[in-house]
């Protein structure tokens, strides 16, 4: 029988486009720019896109939403190899942040989402600093108690309204500053963070994923990267947490529930985990499929759970590294 | 004396709980974050045979849903694990999603609110040193007792016990030895998986059969696992010791609500000091990294 394997090249334009050719015709630089460019102006049409749809230009916030959430994820667990389980600790701590600010201290709105943002990723690495010099399984046993840890303690001493949560946090001025806010947040971090791994620092994170002593021979704190790292993805979550307390008005224990945790998780792997834009792509698949699903309940979450297991058993690169292939190489078949 | 007593009880009960975990991690590295839906699961069985297919008899249906338990831990690893092994940030995602998946699927289907309860064993009581003790929890502690004793005796005196300790120990040397190690991690999966339905026929007389007590199952076994040393058995039982009667003081001292905070601390206090925990030999110079 005569056997065949696949074989893959890279398209002419990105072996062009690689060197110093990459903007002499426009064609090459469509190549390049154009991905990002169509995803940039995407997102930033969304809401006047939805116009007409009124419901669903709400969903576009909390997809943003968890789409800065899966980014803080994949950046964890694929540049720094620490797997957090509760993302929910970053969501709630940032949004009973913003409700102490805004409810207790009656600070504006935008000064209680930074402030917020800030203390809360302090708060977040302060608490994670203990499981930091772990890794692999134990932090993330850790971090998948640290939600529930902290609900119970609300719980338990009854403070910051005790299971009542807070209502009345300020809300935006007007939708399209509080589409805009999260919309262009996202687009931030996506750029910034990816921009970042690329630098030397980012180097350095990847080798405390990779090989943490060979980093730790050269001379470099591995617990200092990561706490930086921590630090990065909390404020990140910690952001997503403020804003979702102040569109809804109100920071209550489901915000330390288990959707901030699982479904960042699932996008990560359903999107392509390692790429940056497979995480919010996840999401911009995932979030409408629970708006559609609302009705079924928690059954939703059965549904993520098990999309994410046949990801991470029949196609574990994800989508955005299948696409980012297809667009990068063609594959034919070839005898052996 | 009450201290004395529920304290020697609730640590058995942790034991119990995390004897399963620990077993399934010492020998085939897999953290099974599914263990407290298969904790649930094995209730709900039992739960489904006493009351939807009337005419079993209870101790046929314990027998029965262990088995089943153990042979879905069985099929997990067989369909799921085996294909991502050795990938931590996988493995640790796909189990705990599969854990998920079942407990919220469980939930979806139906299990809510207080109509779920197995009957006890024996009703009644007695009295030990003065404290009130129902036959159920004296149960627990001579079930816990003996689930030990043939765990010990199981990995220490028979050949497949044997065979899977040293998978755990040293895999290369193993396999070169004619052991399977796919094979001995499918049995791994099954006795944990076994062990946690045991733990949850046991257990959940007391109560009810509720999906919550699928994630604090869970917890509790992680931090007692955690803190004895991961794939430690006799430190599994030392560090349930150490929990349970820790609990049991802030039960008495503080209120019922701090014992999962008192389990985290422990927890952090021990990852702080000792982070292979308090008997773990092996991996202690990889975990500090």
């Amino acid at each position: 029988m005569e056997q065949l394997r696949k074989e893959r090249i890279d398209r002419s334009l990105k072996v062009r486009t690689e060197g110093i050719y990459a903007i002499s015709s426009l064609e090459e630089i469509l190549y390049l720019v154009g991905p990002r460019l169509i995803f940039v102006v995407g997102v930033l049409i969304l809401p006047i896109f939805l116009e007409a749809a009124p419901y669903w230009k709400r969903v576009i916030n909390i997809m943003c939403a968890y789409a800065i959430l899966a980014l803080s994820f994949d950046f964890l667990a694929n540049f720094v190899g620490l797997v957090c389980l509760g993302g929910a600790l970053f969501t709630g701590v940032g949004g009973y942040f913003a409700a102490i600010y805004n409810h207790y201290l009656s600070l504006p709105i935008y000064l209680s989402i930074l402030l917020a943002t800030l203390s809360g990723a302090f708060f977040c690495t302060l608490v994670l600093l203990p499981a930091l010099p772990l890794r692999g399984v134990y932090f993330a046993i850790v971090t998948l108690m640290y939600p529930l840890l902290f609900s119970r303690i609300i719980e338990a001493l009854n403070i910051l309204g005790g299971t009542n949560g807070i209502s009345g946090l300020g809300s935006f001025p007007s939708p399209n500053v509080e589409h805009y806010l999260v919309i262009l947040t996202l687009l931030f971090f996506l750029f910034g963070l990816r921009r970042f791994v690329n630098e030397d620092i980012g180097l350095v994170f990847r080798g405390v994923k990779d090989n943490d002593q060979a980093v730790r021979a050269s001379g470099i704190n591995v617990t200092t990267i990561k706490i930086y790292a921590v630090f990065i993805a909390s404020f990140m979550g910690c952001f997503s947490g403020a804003y979702i307390a102040h569109m809804y008005m109100w920071a209550g224990l489901s915000l330390f529930a288990l959707d901030f945790s699982v479904i960042p998780i699932a996008s990560t792997v359903i999107g392509g985990g390692g790429t940056l834009i497979g995480a919010v792509l996840g999401s911009f698949i995932l979030v409408p499929l629970s708006e559609i699903l609302r009705a079924a309940g928690t059954l939703r979450i059965v549904i993520y759970c098990v999309l994410l297991t046949l990801f991470i058993v029949i196609k574990s690169e994800g989508l955005m590294n299948y696409l980012q292939r297809k667009y990068h190489q063609f594959e034919r078949w070839v005898k052996v | 004396m009450h201290v004395l007593v529920y304290g020697v009880i609730n640590s058995v009960t942790l034991a119990l709980i995390s004897l399963g975990f620990t077993l399934v991690y010492s020998i085939s590295r897999v953290p099974n974050f599914a263990h407290g839906a298969l904790y649930v699961t094995t209730g709900y069985i039992v739960w489904l045979f006493l009351n939807k297919v009337p005419k079993i008899p209870y101790l046929l249906a314990i027998v029965l849903a262990i088995l089943i338990t153990g042979a879905i831990g069985a099929l997990i690893y067989r369909f799921i694990l085996v294909r991502i092994r050795g990938m931590e940030i996988s493995e640790i995602i796909a189990t705990y999603a599969i854990g998920v998946a079942i407990l919220e699927g469980l939930r979806w289907g139906g299990l809510r609110g207080m109509t779920f309860t197995l009957p006890v064993f024996f009703g009644g009581s007695f009295e030990i040193l003065g404290v009130t003790v129902d036959y159920q929890r004296m149960i627990v502690v001579i079930c816990g007792v003996l689930v030990f004793l043939f765990l010990y005796f199981f990995t220490h005196h028979t050949r497949i016990g044997l065979a899977l300790r040293g998978i755990a120990q040293d895999e290369r040397a193993a396999m070169m030895l004619g052991i399977d190690s796919d094979m001995t991690a499918i049995l791994a999966l099954a006795i944990g998986s076994a062990l946690a339905g045991l733990s949850a026929l046991l257990l959940l007389p007391l109560g009810n059969i509720i999906v919550e007590a699928g994630y604090s199952v869970l917890i509790f076994a992680v931090a007692v696992c955690v803190i004895g040393g991961l794939g430690s058995l006799f430190g599994t039982v030392v560090a349930s010791f150490i929990i349970g009667f820790a609990q049991i003081l802030t039960d008495k001292f503080l209120s019922t609500h701090y014992q999962m905070v008192v389990a985290l601390l422990a927890i952090i206090v021990t990852l702080i000091v000792k982070p292979s925990g308090l008997f773990g030999k092996q991996k202690e110079l990889e975990e500090r990294v």
